[in-house]
């Protein structure tokens, strides 16, 4: 007999007996005696858990700069949190930037609902140091944020099905300074907006590489940080985000993004952003990761580039 | 009179015969009418209900070339990463009740056949469809994901190349409406 045989099992039993066993984990038995006990106690004593952690590593993205699950610059068409569709998974992140004249901190929560929906909160604090005392803000004037985003999951998965057939996410982000009369005296023309997203995301594990693609419609100015819209233009333009993602090992992923921005302000030009970034999933839940990231000419402070540390806690 | 009325309820006293059975020297098969099934002299498996046997029932075309079955050690490394894997599926708390009282020595010989098949190391694929080998099992997606990582695992101890790795699971991934239940 070949060494593979040799293997003990039990005998086999019914598919009905099967559920029963399935449904009530607990049940061990094979008599029929404790099936027929298990099927009276399934409805009551079978409780699923909404959390058992069961996505696969890094399929749930890291945290966006805006609170959205997806890369760091770019928001994918994940769902946050690491649930799959039978349960509600939760996320949190701190990520910080240090850029040439300027410190980025950000921090924010978001919830996976059946892998279907996502609702999340971010808070951006820009901290302008020596640029706000020469822009007379005030040396270590600080920018701050709020935004409020869902996604919604329409077809597709990132890692199963078609390999033609990507998850697709529409979403919204309502983005609310808390600096409204500065932005206002910069030129905005709000204080608040609204951007909406449809994206497309992948992972084409014949190569190994994992590929996003995104449409904005936005009128943010710096990510809504000097509000919305401008002297150069006022209303909403498509923009770009797009990533490149190479999976070393099931837990390490290197990348690139690239995102376009509009220049809608007269005082300051505002360029593309992008970033090369390396992400480590620590354990499970803990996700690390480290970027290089150009966001351009920043309020007339050009060459605007530096280092991102993002830790995200996803169940 | 409190001794008639003893006797009378001692009367009324169901005669007591045999002390109850053991439940465990009960044949409970035969007690509900449940075919025994026995395993083949030779082959060890249980049989299975008749099937048209076709390679296509293996779910995936299979790689040209020999670069896929090279990666996986040929079929002396396919047939320890399945082995590896059944041993890990049956031991993993999150999932190791769907496979408690399976057939795991017929699993073994076809999980082996079908990945062999798949990486073109020279094996016809004998088994069922993805679609009736998983029906009432009761799997979803976090089951799914298990047993991929269980994949995983076993493709790295055996050294597996990652991309490789990917490869066969670039295969693997368009089944799960299949073997995916609820
Ligand atoms: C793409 C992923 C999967 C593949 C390629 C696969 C492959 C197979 C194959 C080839 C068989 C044997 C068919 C036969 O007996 O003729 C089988 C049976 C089985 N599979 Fe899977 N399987 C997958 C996913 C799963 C999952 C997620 C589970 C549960 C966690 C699972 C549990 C089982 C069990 C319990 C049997 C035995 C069923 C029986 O003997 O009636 N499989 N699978």
């Amino acid at each position: 007999m070949p060494a593979h045989l040799a293997h003990k099992a039990p005998d086999p039993i019914s598919p009905r007996q099967r559920q029963v066993g399935r449904a009530c984990r607990s049940s061990r038995s094979l008599a029929p005696f404790a099936a027929i006990a298990a099927l009276a106690l399934t409805s009551a004593a079978h409780a699923e858990p909404l959390m058992d952690g069961g996505k696969l590593v890094l399929t749930n993205g890291i945290s966006t700069v805006e609170g959205a699950s997806g890369g760091g610059l770019a928001t994918w068409a994940t769902i946050a949190g690491m649930e799959t569709d039978r349960g509600i998974g939760i996320s949190a992140h701190v990520t910080g930037i240090e850029l040439a004249d300027y410190g980025w901190q950000s921090h924010g929560l978001s919830v996976g609902i059946r892998d279907r929906v996502e609702l999340s909160w971010a808070r951006q604090n820009f901290d302008t140091r020596n640029v706000g005392a020469a822009l007379g803000l005030g040396k270590g004037f600080r920018f701050n944020q709020d935004i409020f985003g869902a996604k919604l999951r329409l077809v597709g998965d990132t890692v199963y099905g078609s390999p033609w057939l990507p998850q697709i996410s529409v979403g919204v982000q309502h983005k609310r300074s808390l600096d409204g009369a500065i932005v206002k005296a910069v030129g905005a023309a709000a204080a608040d907006g609204t951007d909406f997203t449809a994206s497309a995301t992948k992972l084409v594990l014949s190569k190994s590489v994992l590929i996003n693609a995104t449409a904005r419609l936005t009128n943010a100015n710096q990510f809504g940080l000097l509000g919305f819209g401008g002297p150069n233009q006022t209303g909403r333009t498509v923009q770009f985000e797009g990533s490149l993602a190479w999976m070393l090992t099931p837990r390490l992923v290197v990348g690139g993004e690239y995102r376009t921005r509009p220049s809608n302000l007269a005082i300051a030009r505002e360029d593309d952003a992008h970033d090369l970034f390396v992400a480590w999933a620590v354990t499970r839940n803990a996700t690390l990761t480290a970027a290089y990231a150009d966001v351009g000419s920043v309020a007339t402070f050009d060459g605007q580039r530096g280092g991102l540390v993002s830790l995200q806690f996803a169940f | 009179m409190p001794f008639s009325l003893a006797l009378a309820l001692l009367a009324a006293q169901p005669v007591v015969d045999a002390p109850p059975e053991d439940p465990a020297a009960v044949d409970w098969e035969k007690e509900f009418g449940i075919e025994k099934k026995v395993r083949d002299p030779v082959t060890g498996e249980f049989p299975v209900d008749p099937y048209a046997q076709d390679p296509a029932n293996a779910g995936a075309r299979p790689f040209a070339g020999d670069g896929m079955a090279r990666a996986f050690g040929g079929q002396d490394g396919i047939r320890s990463i399945v082995d590896r894997l059944v041993d890990l599926n049956v031991k993993d708390p999150r999932i190791a009740d769907i496979f408690r009282n399976q057939d795991t020595v017929r699993l073994r010989r076809t999980l082996f056949e079908q990945i062999c098949f798949i990486v073109g190391a020279g094996c016809s694929y004998t088994g069922r469809d993805m679609k009736s080998s998983h029906k009432d099992l009761g799997t979803t997606r976090a089951d799914l994901n298990a047993l991929v990582e269980n994949l995983q695992q076993a493709m790295r101890e055996h050294k597996v190349p990652f991309a490789a790795q990917n490869r066969l699971l670039s295969r693997l991934a368009p089944m799960d409406k299949d073997v995916v239940e609820r």
